[in-house]
C-alpha cells in the first residue's frame, strides 16, 4: 500500500493534540518547523504504519498574519496532502466551521470531525450530520476525542475519500463577488496550479500580500484585477477582506440553521458561573494570590521538599555515593579516578537532579491550571498590568512556570503570538529566581543576615522589579518598535483537566530541566573537577590538595577584579560566579569546595562563618543581585537561543541581562558604600552616571508607540 | 458613530462595520466579528480593560483599544 499523508487541522482549544495522541499512540516525532519556533509533530497511524499524520499548528484562519497561519498554508500548498482531517469543537461550531470554509477551498479532500460530542450532548443540543455533510459536500463525523469515541471512523472516512479524489467545489459567493473572482481567476490561472486557483483568486480579492508576492503578476494585470476588486467593493461598500469574510460567515449561519438546533433554554453554564466568581472585580486578584500560594506552599515547602530531601540525602547521600566510593576502591581503581567519578560526576549530577521532585511537583499543578482553562483568566486579569510595561497577559505564564525553572519557562512563551512580547518575555523571564537560585539567596541570607525570612520574599522581589524595569526599558527601544499586535484571546469554557495530558506536559516539563543533567552539567562538572584538583607546582601539572594553588584558582584570579567595583573581588566568588552558568545551584556547591569542604548542604551551613569574614553585607547583598540577574545557565541560554531562533537575539539578549546585573550590582553596591561610609570615589560617580542612565531609560518618550 | 464599548454590559448590540486595517482587523472578523453579527460585552476586567464578549457563542478577551475599532447599531 501506498503512504497516505493525513493534515490534522482545526482551532486552538479543539482537541487537536488530543485527537493526535489518540491515533498515533507513542508513534510521534516532535520538532520545529524549519527556522521557526512553532512546534511540528508528526506521527504514524497507530493500526498502519503507512499512514502518516501531521498535526499542524492550532489556527483560527488561513490569513497571512500569524506565524502559524503562514505555516499551515504553506505546507498544505507545497506538499501532496491525501486528506485534511478538519477537526471542530462542536460546542463551538459557528467558529470553527470559518476555518472549514476556508479549507475546502484548497481542493484538498477534507474530513470534517466533530468533537466533544459529550459535552454537546450534555447541552442538549442537536446536530444533523447527514445535513451538515451535504451542505459542506464532505464527510462528517462525529468524535469525541477524550474518551476515544468513533476516532477510528475518522481514518476510515480519510482513506475512502483519499483512493477516490473526488473535486469538491463550494461556492460561498453568488453575484458581484462570484463574478469578480472568476474575472480574476482568469487573470491568475496560467501562474497557479489549475487545483488551487478558487484558493488563490479568493486570497488576491482579499488582497493578500504573500500571495500577490508569489504570483509574480505584470502591471497590466494587476491593474485590471485591481479594477475588478474595486468595482466589486464600490458597489457592496465595503473592502474585499471584509466582504469575503462576511460572506463565509453568512454562508455559516444559513448551514447552522439547517443543521444544528441549540438548545435555547440553556441555564447559565458552569463555566460562566466560576468565571463570576473568579474574574470578579473584587476577588479576582485575591484568588490569584490564593492559588498561587497553594501552589508553591505544596510544590517547595511541603511535597516538594519531603522528595528533594530524600532525593539529595537519602539516594545520593547515603545510597549511591558511598557505595559508588566503596565499590570502586575495593576495585583498586586509582584514587583520582574515584575521586572522578564520585565526587565529579555523581556529586555534580546528582546536585541537579535533587531539584527535579519539587519541580515536579510544581510543574504538575501548573498544568492542572492551564488545562482547566485557568491560565487563560490569569492572563485576562492582568493583561493591563502587564501591558504598562511593554508585556502582555501571556507573559506571565512563562515567568510563573520559570519561578521552577527557567527553561520550561522560556519554552512555554511560545503561546505568545506577538513576536515583540514573546522576544521580551524571553528576555525577562530567567530575572525571575528559579528553584536553582534559592540555594544562593538561603547562602547570603544565613550566612550575613542571621538567616532573615525576609531574604527570599526580597529576592522574588528584586526578580520582579528587574521584570518590570527592563520591560519599560526595552519597550521604547527602537528593536522593539513597530505596530502592537492584537491580543485577541478566545476565553475557552473551563473544563476537568485530562490525567494524560497533564502527566505529558509535566513530564515533557521535567524532561527538559533533567536533559541538562546529563549533557551540559555532565561535561562542566568533569571540567570543574579537573580544573579544581590540579594545579601546576614547580612547573608541572599536578594533583593538588591545597585549592589555592589550583587551576581554577589562576582562573578566578584572571577574573576577579571585574568584579571588585561590585564588591565581591575574590577569587572564589568570581568562580563562584563562573560555576553558577553552568548551574546556579553550583555556586554553593563550589564555594564549600574552595573553603574545603568536599560535603556540603544545601545552603551551605558549613562554611557561613567563613563567608562572613569575606563578605560585607553589601557586598555580600550585592553578590547576590547579580547572581540572580546576570546570564541564566548554560542550559537556559539554550533554550533562549532555541526560541530566538536567531544569534544575534540570543547575544542581544544574554549581553542585555549580563549589562543589566552588573550595572544594578554596581549601583547597589556603591550608592551603598557612600550612605555607610560616606567615601566618595571614582566608582562612585560612575554609578551616580549609570543610575541617572537608567533613569533616563524608564522616563524618556517613546518615540516608536504610534510607529 | 456608536462604538462597542459605548454599549453597556449584557447588552446585545449588532456589528455595522470593523474599522481600521491589517492584522488586528483581520482577527477581529476571523474571530466572528463581521456585519450584522449580534455580540454583547459579557464583562470588564477587573483593572477595567480588557473586556470579555460574546460572539457567536463563544467567550472572546479583547483589549479596550482594539473594540475602538468596531462600530455597532
Amino acid at each position: 500500500m501506498k503512504e497516505i499523508k493525513i493534515a490534522l487541522v482545526g482551532n486552538p482549544n479543539s482537541g487537536k493534540t488530543t485527537l493526535f495522541n489518540n491515533l498515533t499512540g507513542s508513534n510521534q516525532y516532535v520538532g520545529n518547523w524549519p527556522g521557526v519556533t512553532v512546534e511540528r509533530k508528526e506521527g504514524k497511524y497507530k493500526k498502519n504504519k503507512n499512514i502518516l499524520i501531521q498535526d499542524l499548528p492550532g489556527i483560527y484562519s488561513l490569513s497571512p498574519y500569524t506565524l502559524e497561519e503562514i505555516i499551515t498554508r504553506q505546507y498544505l500548498l507545497e506538499n501532496d496532502v491525501d486528506v485534511i482531517v478538519n477537526i471542530i469543537d462542536g460546542t463551538n461550531i459557528e467558529r470553527n466551521l470559518y476555518l472549514t470554509t476556508q479549507l475546502l477551498e484548497l481542493n484538498i479532500p477534507v474530513v470534517v470531525a466533530i468533537n466533544m460530542m459529550d459535552l454537546v450532548e450534555k447541552n442538549k443540543d442537536k446536530i444533523n450530520f447527514e445535513k451538515l455533510s451535504e451542505k459542506l459536500n464532505c464527510p462528517v463525523v462525529n468524535i469525541s476525542a477524550i474518551n476515544g469515541n468513533n476516532v477510528i471512523d475518522v481514518i476510515d472516512s480519510a482513506l475512502k475519500i483519499a483512493v477516490n479524489k473526488k473535486q469538491i467545489y463550494n461556492l460561498y459567493f453568488d453575484g458581484e463577488i462570484e463574478k469578480s473572482l472568476k474575472l480574476i481567476e482568469l487573470q491568475i490561472k496560467d501562474t497557479v496550479e489549475s487545483s488551487k486557483l478558487r484558493w488563490y483568486a479568493t486570497k488576491v480579492f482579499e488582497s493578500d500580500k504573500n500571495v500577490l508576492e508569489t504570483l509574480k503578476l505584470n502591471f497590466e494585470q494587476k491593474e485590471l484585477i485591481e479594477s475588478y476588486i474595486k468595482k466589486c467593493e464600490d458597489l457592496l461598500n465595503d473592502d474585499g477582506e471584509s466582504i469575503i469574510i462576511g460572506k463565509r460567515y453568512e454562508y455559516i449561519e444559513n448551514i447552522i440553521k439547517l443543521a444544528v438546533k441549540k438548545n435555547e433554554k440553556r441555564t447559565t453554564s458552569t463555566s460562566d458561573k466560576i468565571d463570576r466568581v473568579v474574574t470578579n472585580r473584587l476577588l479576582a486578584f485575591p484568588i490569584f494570590i490564593a492559588v498561587m500560594f497553594v501552589v508553591y506552599y505544596i510544590s517547595i515547602t511541603t511535597v516538594g521538599d519531603y522528595l528533594t530531601g530524600f532525593t539529595n540525602d537519602t539516594l545520593f547521600g547515603t545510597w549511591i555515593i558511598p557505595n559508588v566510593t566503596l565499590m570502586l576502591e575495593g576495585l583498586n581503581i586509582a584514587p583520582w579516578l574515584t575521586g572522578l567519578i564520585s565526587d565529579g560526576i555523581i556529586g555534580g549530577v546528582g546536585a541537579v537532579l535533587g531539584f527535579v521532585p519539587q519541580m515536579l511537583v510544581l510543574f504538575l499543578m501548573l498544568s492542572i491550571l492551564e488545562d482547566c482553562g485557568y491560565m487563560t483568566r490569569v492572563a485576562f486579569i492582568m493583561d493591563r498590568l502587564f501591558r504598562k510595561f511593554g508585556l502582555s497577559g501571556k507573559s506571565f505564564i512563562p515567568m510563573l512556570i520559570g519561578s521552577g525553572c527557567s527553561i520550561p519557562g522560556i519554552m512555554a512563551s511560545r503561546t505568545i503570538e506577538q513576536d515583540r512580547d514573546r522576544k521580551m518575555t524571553i528576555m525577562t523571564t530567567s530575572f525571575i529566581p528559579c528553584g536553582a537560585k534559592m540555594p544562593i539567596i538561603a547562602l547570603i541570607g544565613g550566612a550575613l543576615f542571621s538567616d532573615a525570612w525576609w531574604m527570599a520574599p526580597v529576592a522574588y522581589f528584586i526578580g520582579v522589579l528587574a521584570v518590570i524595569i527592563s520591560g519599560i526599558i526595552l519597550k521604547k527601544m527602537k528593536v522593539f518598535a513597530g505596530k502592537p499586535a492584537p491580543f485577541i484571546m478566545e476565553l475557552p469554557a473551563y473544563h476537568i483537566p485530562l490525567a494524560k495530558n497533564i502527566l505529558k506536559s509535566t513530564w515533557e516539563r521535567g524532561f527538559s530541566f533533567i536533559k541538562r543533567a546529563g549533557t551540559v552539567i555532565l561535561l562542566s562538572a568533569v571540567v570543574l573537577w579537573f580544573l579544581q584538583s590540579f594545579g601546576i607546582v614547580e612547573g608541572s601539572l599536578v594533583m593538588v590538595e591545597d585549592n589555592n594553588t589550583s587551576l581554577l584558582a589562576i582562573v578566578g584570579k584572571m577574573i576577579a577584579p571585574i568584579f571588585a567595583p561590585l564588591g565581591f573581588g575574590t577569587w572564589q566568588a568570581s568562580v563562584g560566579t563562573i560555576t553558577g552558568l553552568i548551574a546556579k545551584e553550583n555556586v554553593v556547591g563550589t564555594f564549600g569546595v574552595l573553603y574545603g569542604f568536599a560535603e556540603v548542604s544545601e545552603a551551605g551551613n558549613e562554611f557561613w562563618n567563613l563567608l562572613a569574614t569575606d563578605f560585607t553585607q553589601l557586598s555580600a547583598f550585592s553578590f547576590m543581585i547579580f547572581n540572580l540577574l546576570c546570564a541564566p545557565c548554560f542550559a537556559a541560554m539554550g533554550a533562549i537561543k532555541r526560541e530566538m531562533s536567531n544569534g544575534k537575539w540570543t547575544w542581544f539578549a544574554i549581553g542585555y541581562m549580563t549589562v543589566f546585573a552588573y550595572s544594578s550590582s554596581l549601583v547597589f553596591y556603591q550608592l551603598g558604600m557612600l550612605i555607610t561610609t560616606g567615601v566618595f570615589s571614582i566608582m562612585t560617580l560612575i554609578a551616580l552616571i549609570i543610575l541617572a542612565g537608567f533613569i533616563y531609560l524608564l522616563l524618556r518618550k517613546n518615540k516608536y508607540e504610534n510607529i | 458613530m456608536r462604538k462597542l464599548i459605548d454599549a453597556k454590559v449584557n447588552e446585545s448590540v449588532k456589528v455595522v462595520k470593523v474599522h481600521g486595517e491589517g492584522p488586528i482587523k483581520r482577527r477581529i472578523m476571523d474571530m466572528g466579528i463581521v456585519k450584522n453579527t449580534v455580540i454583547e460585552i459579557r464583562k470588564y476586567a477587573p483593572l477595567m480593560d480588557p473586556i470579555e464578549i460574546s460572539v457567536r457563542g463563544y467567550g472572546l478577551s479583547i483589549r479596550i483599544k482594539d473594540a475602538e475599532m468596531i462600530e455597532i447599531e
